[in-house]
């Protein structure tokens, strides 16, 4: 027989009342609940039990433990036939239990006090999987660490007691909990359906074969193309660290996907991104090189709040995939161009605006392939390279090359092409004499900064 | 009070979509901050050593960490024996070049190395052979003794040890494989464990230790492998009179193929695959014996048959008669006076192929990835090979700023290697078998075969041309 457990998280402001909390589950077909756990303002509800008691009401459970102990206790005060048909064993040593998780807002950690002992941790083995982590050598300690991923109910097979070998997981089903219903977070910033969708692909950002690959391979088009630009400003670079020395901003860097390949030929990045989990993403990713984590920063914010704290500090400023989701793309150039120092580059990949593009981007790519995430772009914000050109000439940035990409959804590779009509990389070079027009910029931003006209939607 | 519910159930559960066998990666809990190495080499010979000067040397690499982790002592040579070594290697061109890229192949021209210009293959049971060699009368191969490589690959080491550190005497145990997907606070990097404890990480683990490879079983690679009935016996050979000695002759008799390879004026090297039975016997019968026995396999015409001689003969004619320009006629190697003593040595030949070269965070390179027979001498060429294809995917990589075990250029070196790897390895296999018998229609068959492809100089040179890349 297998056990499964889930851990259920909510946000609550006020201090929720454990026993309606648990009887509501059990209502809806829940599972037993061993407990839920404060810490920091979060309430952590640590369900387990038997499969063969799901969809039954087995009683309300309200216990307040900061400790495993309480739970045990109680589990060894159930009636036999409540337990699992190998025996609630105490064990000394190791519990495991697989949990799955609630889409959340952020990633939590939550610590109690007098952590100590060993936190072992394991993945589920699918894609939309979440993950587990808990294990517990004494009661009183313990860490839990909880992604926002779509829920799934796992199956564990259990191994000995004092071992922690293997488990099976195998996704059961897919749906969403009950009680994410029943607490409406109100610490959600922004709730707009592309925040949800955003969200659950928020850690799938470095599966190199997931719903993020074509981004993945753009990079064997987009790090050359910067790189190549960049060397040509430069006399002689050091070999092996090409871009060193030089500081770039990767706007709108989502998982970091761009920034850790310029990051490792050498360069100083820092990368933006406005949805929180995506920064998250990124530094977690990043923390386990040593030499990322010097040369790479991670700041969640849009690129007007750093504009005034950082005007021609970059060398080069990179917004890939973004000015298809910025709403005025007027002002997006404008901060660019103040950020960078005179002589630096900007990069834009971004889609055309033509039929081709709606038919191929939006119509196939989304809605029949599958390529890209649904509802990820919108036509009317496709930029075309005339229209970008001609706000770039405006701006005082000088246009280098425009040249088209070209996916091949069969091979999963890009290429490089002539044809602009779908993607295409632009780069443009700051003037070095100002612009000409600064009072009429000056009194741009001014109107920006009061009506925040600009915040970038979240890209893919 | 002891908290904790631990229901047993079952036992190890099957693991279902993993490759490989799954160990949950602990989270080092107050372990220090230690280096995570670009690539670890898991294997020090020939191959192994040549990869890690490979991408030591490879201007891309220069901030990158490598590290060779070798489970014998470091081997000295402070000078070089007067006798030679009895493993020696035949070395394409292709191979050649990548130990020169690097500086090693200096190294070899100091020391001593045999090129060799024309190479004769014939067959026992027929007047047929093939005579392979360069219009120009460039030189072919070379022929190396194993020692000599690695002491000019150790040498080549020495001088880049800022970039490439080497660990003698460390055995890894064990290897801790990284999630599929990026799991929180689990290290994406894989994890050696040494015989000594500790423990290293790394983003990309080489495996070059050899057909028995400890990494590609424990990646749980599967390896198509079947041993031959056959062991090779190796010697040293003193040659009867100084002669210019830059032909490698092969001849296949019934019991397998006997090779002769250049070495110096008056000395060449023994390659005798055969049934183990009479390779034990070889190896333990006295010198003069064992020098009758080589002659004899060289020059004797006991397997030929009247029939035999006469298709032969037959299709000879026509050659001469569509083809009038180019005569060859059978050379007899030179003859053998002694042996060194002491020199003679048996191994067991097997065939082997790894189903995957790569995994994430692993590429198989060398002995581990393909194991073959020698009778075509392409053994280390092909791991050279391997090398250069692997080099130059992780070049462009690091150049692109990749992270260096990422499965996409990993598969591009899968790709190109299994392609021309397969292809040998199944031509090999097939000659070896083809080979092996003295039956009649085979022998006919093959001798033809010969005969026609020795015809055809195009063809001729595309099987040098796939065989020294």
């Amino acid at each position: 027989m297998c056990l499964s457990g889930w851990v259920g998280a909510r946000f609550p402001h006020a201090q929720p009342t454990v026993r309606a909390s648990c009887s509501a589950h059990a209502r809806e077909g829940g599972q037993l609940l061993l407990g839920s756990v404060w810490g920091q303002g979060k309430t952590l509800t640590l369900g387990y039990g038997p499969r063969s008691l799901l969809n039954r009401g087995p009683g309300l459970l309200a216990c307040r433990p900061q400790r495993l102990g309480k739970i045990a206790e109680y589990l060894r005060s159930r009636p036999r036939r409540s337990q699992p048909s190998g025996r609630c064993r105490r064990s000394s040593d190791l519990c495991l239990i697989l949990v799955e998780f609630l889409p959340l807002e952020s990633a939590t950690t939550l610590c109690l006090p007098e952590s100590q002992g060993r936190v072992l941790s394991f993945a589920a083995a699918k894609r939309d999987t979440s993950f587990c982590l808990i294990y517990s050598k004494n009661q009183l300690s313990w860490t839990l660490q909880i992604k926002p991923w779509v829920f799934h109910e796992y199956r564990i097979m259990w191994s000995k007691s004092y071992r922690m070998t293997f488990a099976c997981l195998n996704t059961m089903k897919s749906y969403r909990y009950p009680w994410t219903r029943l607490y409406s977070t109100s610490r959600t910033t922004v709730d707009s359906s592309e925040v949800k969708t955003f969200l659950a692909l928020a850690h799938r950002w470095w599966d190199e074969q997931g719903v993020y690959a074509p981004l993945h391979s753009m990079n064997d088009l987009r790090v050359p193309f910067i790189r190549d630009n960049l060397l040509k400003t430069v006399a002689n670079h050091q070999p092996g660290k090409p871009l060193s020395g030089m500081k770039i901003l990767d706007v709108g860097c989502g998982g970091g996907l761009l920034t850790e390949p310029l990051g490792r030929l050498g360069a100083s990045v820092i990368g933006i991104d406005p949805v929180d989990a995506n920064i998250k993403t990124a530094q977690r990713h990043k923390s386990f090189d040593p030499v990322l984590d010097k040369r790479i920063e991670y700041r969640a914010c849009s690129l007007e709040e750093i504009v005034e704290e950082s005007t021609e500090t970059f060398d080069a400023v990179i917004a890939s995939e973004v000015v298809e989701h910025v709403i005025d793309l007027e002002t997006f150039i404008q901060c660019c161009c103040q950020v960078l120092k005179p002589g630096g580059s900007l990069f834009i990949t971004t889609i055309n605006k033509t039929q081709l593009s709606y038919v191929l981007g939006i119509v196939f790519s989304e809605q029949i392939a599958g390529i890209v995430p649904k509802g990820t772009h919108t036509w009317e914000k496709f930029v075309s390279p005339e229209k970008l050109e001609s706000i770039m000439e405006s701006n005082g940035l000088s246009v280098q090359t425009v040249v088209g990409m070209l996916y091949n959804p069969f091979s999963g590779h890009w290429h490089w092409s002539e044809n602009t009509s779908l993607n295409y990389a632009a780069h443009a070079v700051k003037q070095e004499h100002p612009v000409p027009a600064e009072t009429e910029t000056e009194e741009l931003r001014a109107q920006a900064s009061t009506n925040s006209s600009v915040h970038e939607e979240l890209k893919k | 009070m002891a908290a904790l519910l631990a229901v047993s159930r079952c036992g190890p559960a099957p693991i279902a979509a993993w490759k490989g066998p799954l160990v949950p990666c602990r989270r080092w809990a107050g372990a220090p901050a230690d280096t995570v190495y670009d690539v670890v080499v898991s294997g020090g010979g020939l191959v192994g050593a040549a990869m890690a000067c490979a991408l030591g040397h490879d201007i891309h690499f220069h901030d990158k960490k490598i590290l060779l982790l070798e489970a014998g002592p470091k081997k000295v040579l402070e000078k070089l024996p007067e006798t030679y070594s009895n493993r020696v290697s035949s070395i394409s061109p292709g191979s050649a070049t990548l130990l020169s890229s690097f500086g090693a192949w200096d190294h070899i021209c100091n020391m001593r190395y045999r090129a060799f210009r024309r190479m004769q293959v014939w067959d026992a049971c027929s007047e047929a052979l093939i005579m392979f060699d360069k219009d120009n009368l460039d030189d072919m191969g070379y022929i190396v003794e194993n020692d000599v490589i690695m002491h000019a690959l150790t040498k080549q080491l020495e001088a880049l040890s800022d970039r490439v550190t080497v660990l003698y005497r460390s055995k890894a145990v064990s290897y801790t494989w990284p999630y599929m997907l990026p799991v929180a606070d689990s290290s994406p990097w894989v994890h050696i464990t040494l015989g000594d404890g500790s423990t290293l990480q790394t983003k990309l683990l080489i495996g070059a230790d050899g057909h028995n490879s400890g990494v590609r079983q424990a990646a749980g690679i599967q390896n198509v492998s079947w041993n031959y009935d056959q062991s090779a016996v190796v010697a040293t050979l003193h040659l009867s009179e100084a002669t210019e000695n830059n032909v490698a002759w092969q001849r296949f008799l019934p019991s397998g193929p006997i090779a002769m390879l250049p070495l110096s004026d008056t000395m060449s090297s023994l390659v005798w695959s055969t049934s183990h039975e009479h390779a034990a016997e070889l190896v333990s019968m006295n010198e003069e014996n064992f020098v009758d026995a080589i002659n004899s396999a060289f020059w004797s015409d006991t397997n030929h048959t009247d029939f035999v001689d006469w298709a032969s003969s037959m299709l000879h004619y026509a050659v001469t008669f569509l083809k009038p320009t180019k005569v060859s006629a059978r050379q007899l190697p030179p003859s053998v006076a002694r042996v060194d003593a002491k020199s003679r040595v048996l191994f067991p030949l097997g065939l082997g192929h790894a189903a995957e070269y790569v995994r994430p965070r692993l590429a198989l390179i060398g002995d581990a990835a393909h194991r073959v027979h020698p009778l075509a001498g392409q053994g280390v060429n092909m791991g050279f090979g391997d090398i250069s294809s692997l080099v130059c995917h992780l070049s462009t990589a690091a150049f692109n700023g990749k992270d260096l075990g990422s499965m996409s250029h990993l598969t591009g070196y899968e790709t190109d290697r299994q392609r021309h790897n397969t292809a040998l390895l199944a031509a090999t296999d097939l000659l070896k078998r083809l080979y092996s018998t003295s039956a009649t229609p085979l022998v006919l068959l093959r001798m033809w075969g010969l005969q026609a492809t020795n015809a055809v100089s195009p063809l001729k040179e595309q099987i040098m041309a796939f065989a020294s890349r």
